[in-house]
């Protein structure tokens, strides 16, 4: 299987958490063991669309319970014999070679998946900077060379691309220190924020200049917290920002 | 059908509560954080090979780089 895999360095390593949960879409082959028409083919993807149910397969790194996974969208796009190719938008934690089988299932036919490619992880897609292994070797030892940090950024690319989907707000800097020690976000420390959000949302938490603070639990609406001159507007879960990049600002109470 | 929302398809607007300007003293926009940070808080947007498992493609990147820590975004298994 090939594809989309961002590889988060060092501090980095903090936002896989919000790459894990964000959806993910595949290209597929799927192949059939009998031949069916296409119009059946099409009808019963289309079946697939929406909520379904989905036992995670014997090789999963999950407990095998009967689970709902949400699918975006299913769409055939052409066979050739008994092979199906289709794309797939799914929720985190949809099984594809799971879905082959149903969809083989559901045919009266069986199915397998032959090949599989996925082709975004949340805001990362093919053709927005994918690099190769080989690629990342050759620009390392080039970097290496000769020192030109355009070269690091022709294939690294911030932690904040992670989080280009999650609803964002935008914090003062005086604020910063406090939630990088981990205190919930209170209203005074809000300059901007997404439209849209609603409470219990995954937001993500930036200073002016852009830099990722921290991954939050928002409490409240968008329309609430425009309103609100004071108390907690969202949960701090995870902190991205290392301690001391910005002042501490607050008074410690005694 | 039911409608469901696709994720990378939901467009949102940023909404200003208040107005204030940042100290250039702290901090670095992302793009312009200084070496070595720029890799400490990297992302490569990486095409996996077939045939080696995530686990081993991400201990390769940490190798190549001479990281102490890397992690990947969901298990694509080989």
């Amino acid at each position: 299987m090939t594809g989309i895999l961002p590889t988060a360095l060092e501090e980095a390593t903090k936002v896989v958490q919000a790459l894990l949960l964000t959806g993910k879409e595949y290209i597929c082959v799927m192949k059939l063991h009998a031949q069916v028409s296409e119009d059946r083919i099409r009808a019963v993807l289309g079946e697939f669309h929406g909520a379904i149910y989905q036992r995670p397969p014997i090789r999963a790194s999950v407990k095998r319970r009967l689970r709902t996974r949400k699918i975006y969208y299913l769409n055939f796009l052409e066979t050739d014999g008994r092979n199906v190719l289709f794309k797939v938008g799914c929720e985190a934690g949809t099984y594809i070679r799971k879905l082959c089988y149903d969809v083989g299932e559901a045919l009266g036919c069986g199915a397998h998946m032959q090949e599989l490619r996925r082709t975004r992880v949340g805001p990362f897609v093919e053709d927005e900077g994918l690099v190769t292994l080989h690629d990342v070797s050759y620009m390392f030892a080039q970097w290496q060379e000769t020192k030109d940090e355009n070269l690091l950024r022709k294939f690294i690319c911030p932690m904040e691309k992670s989080l280009e989907l999650l609803p964002q707000i935008y914090i003062r800097d005086s604020a910063v220190g406090a939630v990088c020690h981990g205190a919930h976000l209170a209203a005074p420390g809000i300059l901007s924020l997404d439209t849209k959000i609603k409470p219990n949302d995954a937001v993500a938490i930036f200073t002016q200049k852009g830099e990722a603070v921290a991954l939050s639990k928002a409490l409240e609406s968008t329309e609430k917290i425009l309103e609100m001159d004071h108390g907690i507007v969202a949960k701090t879960q995870r902190v991205l920002m290392p301690r001391g990049v910005y002042p501490k600002m607050w008074r410690s109470g005694l | 059908m039911q409608k469901i929302n696709v994720p990378w398809e939901i467009k949102r607007s940023l909404v200003v509560k208040a107005e204030e300007e940042t100290d250039p003293r702290f901090g670095h926009k992302p793009d312009e954080r200084p070496f070595p940070d720029f890799i400490k808080f990297g992302v490569i947007n990486l095409d996996k090979p077939a045939g080696p498992s995530s686990h081993e493609v991400t201990a390769w990147v940490k190798r190549i780089l001479s990281l102490k820590r890397a992690g990947h975004g969901g298990t694509l298994e080989a």
